[in-house]
């Protein structure tokens, strides 16, 4: 490089890694607005992840089954702690909870068609059941949440699971908000406030504060519903061996861990960037406080954060988990940040695949909006179509896996089928280092 | 009048009991006895039936309650007649934190005082305190009205929606965005109908209104100074 005024060599100009043009562009959005940004989505930094693990398949060793014609059974069965009727579903892939609000009212119908169709749960949000979504599910959870936005004793009762949210991996310890561009009229009436307002979710429940009152909460919760359905406890991937023991203290059947790549509506980037922990980071240490308890698989675990095909489904229940749940993933088989919009995106100062201003309801597929020229643009049971499609193919993905494993039920994936490619990975998820017998941190190891 | 000793009857059996109340029973009054604070008793009740409760109450006694009217004789526990839709809750004692906590109808009335957070979330349950209410009382409090004959305990009515609270005594503190508010004839008329349903012998004109300043409705989004 010389310098153009005089022809004398000089130093390349390098950009700042610490002061990048992001960051800094971020520092002069402040610096003008004075407000910090909100989105929707997960965690987009570069995390340890499932992709930092890898299978080791079938060898000497071990016996391998039959690619497409062996049995490799997907079911599972959740909630056969203390519910009278356990949820049994097909896949062990289930639609995490999305509030009606930050999704349209055919967006969540699609996600009922497309569970429905393929054989396993969705799951109601903050805001409410409607009556869409209860109608085109064959299997529905019930979010209990801090807002209790909506919340009756008949919806509680025409749901097949109770979920307690606790956290959200996006946010441990922070409430929802939903800005006033989406609060329409039905909206608005369902959570019994004033329409166009913005507004906030209680980041903690009303009438309960710790372990020990949850425990009567759940009480009071199957006393009204007759003890016939599974109670799950929602945490964020905080403090996953104590949070896990005492969910299943306070008597969860099902503990639910999101780990903080899992999306969200729309919460401060600052949080969904800086609070929580990876799920890979999460499942070893949930999976140790069942065991510690002795109800590993009595109790069950699903897990969530960043989960986008069959080979995350099989490294999840490898590490523990008994299934595992979908939020993004499922908006994007709907349709969420298709390259067919890019015109529109680009219109909103975004892009395909980045495009995360959820919350401002002007989703150009028509899914994060209550705009009701938007949403005629989506499908509902095209929608629904795709999203089985989808679930389908995570599926066979997840067989394939455990049939080069030896395994004839995703069930039986286990550690000892994995191996890890970095230190941190092997670390977090305490799977060997690929081509050693060690991870740091092993018992007996002094390192 | 039908009876429920829970020296007797287990807590399931009772409250299976009292769900298998159709509308059609004609066993329209029961009593509980020996309650001794356990916890969720007659919760998810959905029948227009009367139930006594002859002693005090743990944890969220007459939950989520529809159409029923249930009388505590004694004090309650924390959040009783929480998330109630319809009907009444009357507790002839006090009440512990949350009482009321996000009711959507009905109307819960407690002739002693009531602790913290009475009221919190609350979305168009109607609530009379005889007594006096602790702090952080209608936080949230998105619709309905909450009447406190005696004082209110700090912040109260912080973050508040559009529920409209009556207090005749003293308030220690407004949480963020609380406002005392004029007193208008509509109002009065309000706290007259309340304070009869609720066998209270106050005044209307002796109360004072708050309410939201509704400053917290929207996120400045163009904060800049
Ligand atoms: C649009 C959207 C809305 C959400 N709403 C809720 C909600 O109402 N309640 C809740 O517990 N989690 C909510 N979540 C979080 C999901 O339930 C789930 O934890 C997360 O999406 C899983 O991670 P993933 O998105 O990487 O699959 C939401 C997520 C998204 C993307």
């Amino acid at each position: 490089m010389t310098d153009p005024r005089n022809g004398a060599p000089r130093t390349t100009p390098i950009q700042s890694a610490t002061f990048s043009n992001p960051v800094n562009a971020e520092i002069r959005r402040a610096a003008a607005t004075g407000i910090y940004d909100i989105r929707g989505g997960g965690a987009k930094r570069k995390l340890p992840h499932f992709d930092d693990l890898l299978f080791l398949g079938a060898s000497m060793s071990r016996y391998p089954l039959e690619g497409y014609r062996e049995k490799c059974e997907t079911s599972v069965t959740l909630g056969t702690r203390f519910a009278k009727t356990p949820i049994q579903l097909d896949i062990p892939v289930t639609i995490a909870g999305m509030s009606f609000g930050s999704l349209s009212a055919p967006a969540k119908e699609a996600l009922g068609r497309g569970a429905t169709l393929a054989g396993t749960s969705t799951t109601t949000g903050d805001g409410g059941m409607t009556k869409e979504e209860r109608g085109h599910s064959n299997k529905l959870v019930y979010q209990y949440l801090p807002s209790r936005y909506g919340m009756n004793p008949d919806d509680l009762r025409r749901a097949d699971a109770i979920e307690i949210v606790v956290g959200q991996g996006a946010k441990p310890g922070g409430g929802g908000m939903l800005l006033g561009q989406k609060i329409s009229d039905r909206v608005a009436e369902m959570r019994n406030l004033p329409k166009g307002i913005d507004q906030r979710s209680a980041c903690r429940h009303p009438d309960w504060t710790g372990p020990d009152d949850l425990e009567i909460k759940i009480l009071e919760l199957r006393e009204i519903t007759g003890w016939k359905v599974p109670i799950y406890i929602k945490v964020g991937g905080a403090r996953p061996y104590f949070d896990t023991t005492l969910a299943v203290k306070a008597g969860a059947d099902v503990v639910v861990l999101d780990g903080m790549q899992g999306g969200t509506a729309a919460t401060q980037d600052v949080f969904i960037e800086h609070v929580g922990q990876p799920i890979l980071a999460c499942i070893g240490e949930a999976v140790r406080a069942l065991q510690d308890l002795g109800l590993h698989r009595e109790v069950q675990l699903v897990v969530s954060g960043g989960i986008r095909s069959g080979a995350d489904v099989a490294k999840a229940m490898a590490l523990g988990a008994d299934a595992v749940s979908i939020g993004t993933a499922a908006l994007i088989a709907l349709g969420d940040n298709d390259p067919r919009w890019e015109a529109e995106y680009n219109a909103l100062g975004t892009t395909a695949g980045a495009y995360d201003d959820w919350h401002e309801g002007q989703d150009p597929a028509g899914i994060t909006t209550q705009d009701p020229e938007l949403m005629r643009r989506f499908d509902p049971v095209e929608g629904g179509r795709r999203l089985n499609n989808y679930l389908r193919v995570m599926t066979l993905e997840a067989q394939t896996i455990a049939r080069a494993c030896g395994k004839n039920h995703l069930h039986n994936l286990e550690p000892e089928d994995l191996c890890a490619l970095t230190m941190e990975a092997a670390a977090m998820a305490k799977i060997p280092l690929a081509g050693t017998d060690w991870y740091p941190g092993k018992p007996g190891t002094s390192y | 009048m039908q009876t429920l000793d829970m020296a007797e009857v287990a807590l399931r059996e009772m409250n299976a009991t009292l769900h298998a109340q159709a509308e059609t029973s004609n066993q329209t009054t029961w009593e509980i006895l020996n309650p001794k604070g356990a916890h969720a008793i007659a919760c998810g009740l959905d029948a227009p039936i009367e139930v006594t409760v002859k002693g005090s109450t743990g944890y969220y006694c007459g939950g989520m309650n529809k159409q029923a009217t249930i009388h505590i004789k004694g004090s309650a526990g924390p959040g009783v007649a929480e998330n109630m839709m319809s009907g009444t809750v009357v507790i002839e004692g006090d009440a512990s934190q949350y009482a009321g906590a996000t009711g959507h109808g009905g109307l819960l009335v407690i002739k002693g005082n009531a602790s913290s957070r009475c009221g919190i979330s609350m979305k168009g349950i109607d609530i009379v305190v005889h007594g006096n209410i602790g702090h952080m009382s209608a936080f949230m409090a998105q619709s309905g009205t909450l009447v406190v004959c005696g004082d209110a305990g700090e912040a109260l009515g912080d973050s508040l929606y559009e529920a409209r609270l009556f207090v005749r005594g003293s308030v220690k503190s407004l949480g963020a965005d609380c406002i005392e508010k004029e007193m208008r004839p509509e109002h009065l008329a309000l706290l007259a109908d309340l304070l009869e349903r609720a066998g209270a012998t106050a005044k209307p004109e002796e109360f004072k209104r708050y309410g939201s300043a509704r400053e917290l409705y929207t996120f400045k989004i163009d904060n800049a100074y």
